[in-house]
């Protein structure tokens, strides 16, 4: 039933973003856009932060190296293929991702943090000080990918509208996607290598193989995201790579709530709305959304995305606290002094009590 | 008796100046329980974790099934038949008591790269799972959360996720800690059951169980063994009832 719901409620959604540019102007569409984009960045973070337990300060590295990835494999005068830049574009990603995780996951909490930061900082400094990157200032994207396929198009990503789709598409693919896996035998020890990874070790797994297959498929799907951004914002820069973005995305996941891909997408919603909120009430809007985010750790344990159930379980609690045989507030209110309450509701009541 | 499945051969552990073990030697065989008792401090602990793999020798080989096991991993040792449990609940709170009882049994045929596949449509694990369950005694509570069951049923859901791993040897570290009487006495039946087609290591203090279970024990103190034999001789042997017993102690 609750799960019902919840379905009921992705497809409505989902059916609000595939409606959105009939309403929206073109500039609240690409913002669609690009927080969808994030989401998809999130959705891939979470696998590691709220699945597997690992606290990555670096994902914004993968999301980079793919954005460039497709900024270097387009030519100056002509664009690349979408369905050769992509697929390169994500393997760049996952091998940097596979590279890292060899060397990062011999760490445990505190450290895996440190070391996932400074491998991105490392990465940041490849496209920011060297001739492959252009620079701080990075490199123009002069034509978005071409998805022709031997002359004929089935799309054109240099439309707005096309791009907006496309992008849609792949974050409810990613999205399905992760969700078939963490139901999968390898999304089942994941979670439990989350939950004890000792216990793990002693019931057969070799965990750090499955640590590595999923940073690497994170730091992959991360690239889908950077491929996705870079493409629709036409440019890339090392601030693609930088520790504010992995903070952002961390942020992102914190606020929708860790281990939950919904939350994810829900996250990457709020932070985008408040930044564009607070941004317009002031230039300090950084400390604004910092008070956020601590007031969301502390006082929504489970992230927006728990919001529900905790609201669910505060009303369950407040019926189980009223005395059985008291009527309830509304009826007292409605009912004079001294009039018994009605056999029907006795026997409702009785009900209630033994389902308690 | 059948030939040893487990062997601990001169195992010796030293942390910095301290030996914890110093040239243990064990045997484990199948059908047959095998008892390690000593005084807190004496490398019950130590022994138990270098037989599993948790700890590496500093010296000293174990052999399982005749082959030198030492360098394997602890998931290694698991997956070639070894299991364990702790003395303190190492169990999946969250996950429900199948979950946990699932992903052990999942270990024997893990199948990573099905991503596709639902996890509990895999029926083979799921039917292991539930085996180990009815086998350990927590029929019917499949589905409660494990953190929420009691401190026995916890320690129940301990051997159930070992042998949901079809292990052959069981390493058990203090399965009675903290248990009640009635508790403690219903975990003996199930080990005296669990002995008929495996081979157990069993680490425990509470001595009426020892007693009512051991075919062999193995008495430790000050990381030496200090006797090894059957129950009656144990009892009778003079130097345990003094180093480990006490003076006048009564078993």
């Amino acid at each position: 039933m609750d799960s019902r719901i919840a379905l009921v409620l992705k497809l409505v959604a989902l059916a609000g973003l595939l409606a959105f540019p009939v309403f929206g102007s073109p500039f609240y569409v690409e913002m669609l856009a690009k927080i969808l984009v994030l989401a998809i960045f999130a959705m891939s973070l979470d696998l590691l932060v709220g699945f597997t337990g690992l606290v990555s300060l670096g994902h914004a590295a993968f999301f980079g190296v793919a954005a460039y990835a497709v900024a270097l494999l387009t030519p100056k005068y002509d664009p690349a293929s979408l369905w050769l830049a992509l697929p390169l574009s994500v393997l760049g990603a996952a091998a940097a991702a596979f590279v890292i995780g060899l060397f990062v996951l011999r760490s445990k909490g505190i450290y895996f943090i440190m070391v996932t930061l400074a491998f991105a900082q490392m990465a940041y400094y490849v496209f920011h000080d060297t001739a492959l990157g252009g620079g701080s200032d990075g490199i123009y994207l002069n034509f978005k990918p071409d998805a022709s396929i031997a002359g004929w198009a089935p799309f054109s990503l240099d439309e707005p509208m096309h791009l907006y789709y496309f992008i849609v598409f792949a974050m409810v693919a990613v999205f399905v996607f992760l969700t078939l896996v963490l139901r999968s035998p390898f999304g089942k020890v994941l979670v439990g290598i989350r939950s004890n990874e000792h216990r793990m070790q002693s019931l057969g797994y070799a965990t750090f193989r499955y640590k590595l297959a999923a940073f690497t498929l994170s730091g992959a799907l991360a690239g889908v995201a950077g491929f996705l951004y870079a493409v629709l914002f036409g440019f890339v820069t090392p601030e693609y790579l930088s520790w504010h973005q992995s903070g952002n995305v961390l942020m992102m996941v914190i606020l929708g709530g860790m281990g939950n891909l919904a939350g994810a997408v829900i996250g990457a919603f709020a932070f985008v709305g408040l930044q564009e909120f607070f941004a317009g009430m002031t230039k300090h809007w950084q400390l604004l959304m910092g008070g956020v985010i601590v007031l969301a750790v502390l006082f929504l344990p489970g992230g927006l995305a728990a919001l529900p159930r905790r609201i669910a379980a505060a009303r369950e609690a407040r019926r189980a606290a009223l005395p059985p045989d008291a009527p309830p507030p509304a009826a007292r209110k409605a009912a004079a002094p001294a009039t018994p309450p009605a056999p029907p509701m006795i026997g409702k009541m009785k009900q209630g009590v033994n389902h308690v | 008796m059948s030939e040893a499945m487990l062997v601990a051969d001169k195992l010796t552990r030293r942390f910095g100046g301290l030996a914890a073990n110093q040239d243990v030697c064990l045997e484990l065989h199948r059908g047959a329980l095998h008892a390690l008792l000593g005084p807190n401090g004496a490398g019950k602990s130590t022994c138990i974790n270098m037989l599993s793999g948790d700890l590496p020798p500093s010296s000293g080989r174990i052999v399982f099934g005749g082959r030198d096991i030492s360098a394997l991993s602890a998931a290694q040792r698991s997956r070639i038949g070894i299991g364990r449990s702790y003395q303190r609940t190492n169990i999946f709170p969250g996950f429900t008591v199948l979950e946990n009882c699932r992903l052990a049994a999942q270990s024997r045929n893990p199948r990573p790269w099905k991503i596709f596949t639902d996890a509990l449509r895999l029926s083979d694990t799921v039917t292991r799972a539930e085996a180990a369950i009815a086998e350990a005694g927590l029929a019917g509570r499949e589905s409660r959360v494990a953190g929420t069951l009691s401190h026995g049923e916890q320690r129940q859901l301990e051997i159930a996720m070992v042998l949901a791993t079809d292990a052959q040897v069981l390493l058990l570290d203090e399965p009675l800690a903290g248990m009640g009487s009635e508790e403690s006495a219903q975990m003996v039946e199930l080990l005296k059951g669990l002995k008929a087609r495996r081979a157990i290591l069993l680490v425990e203090h509470d001595m009426d169980a020892v007693f009512a279970v051991a075919d062999t024990i193995t008495v430790m103190v000050n990381g030496l063994v200090l006797a090894s034999g059957a129950p009656e001789a144990i009892r009778a042997n003079p130097d345990v009832q003094q180093a480990y017993l006490g003076e006048g102690a009564h078993v």
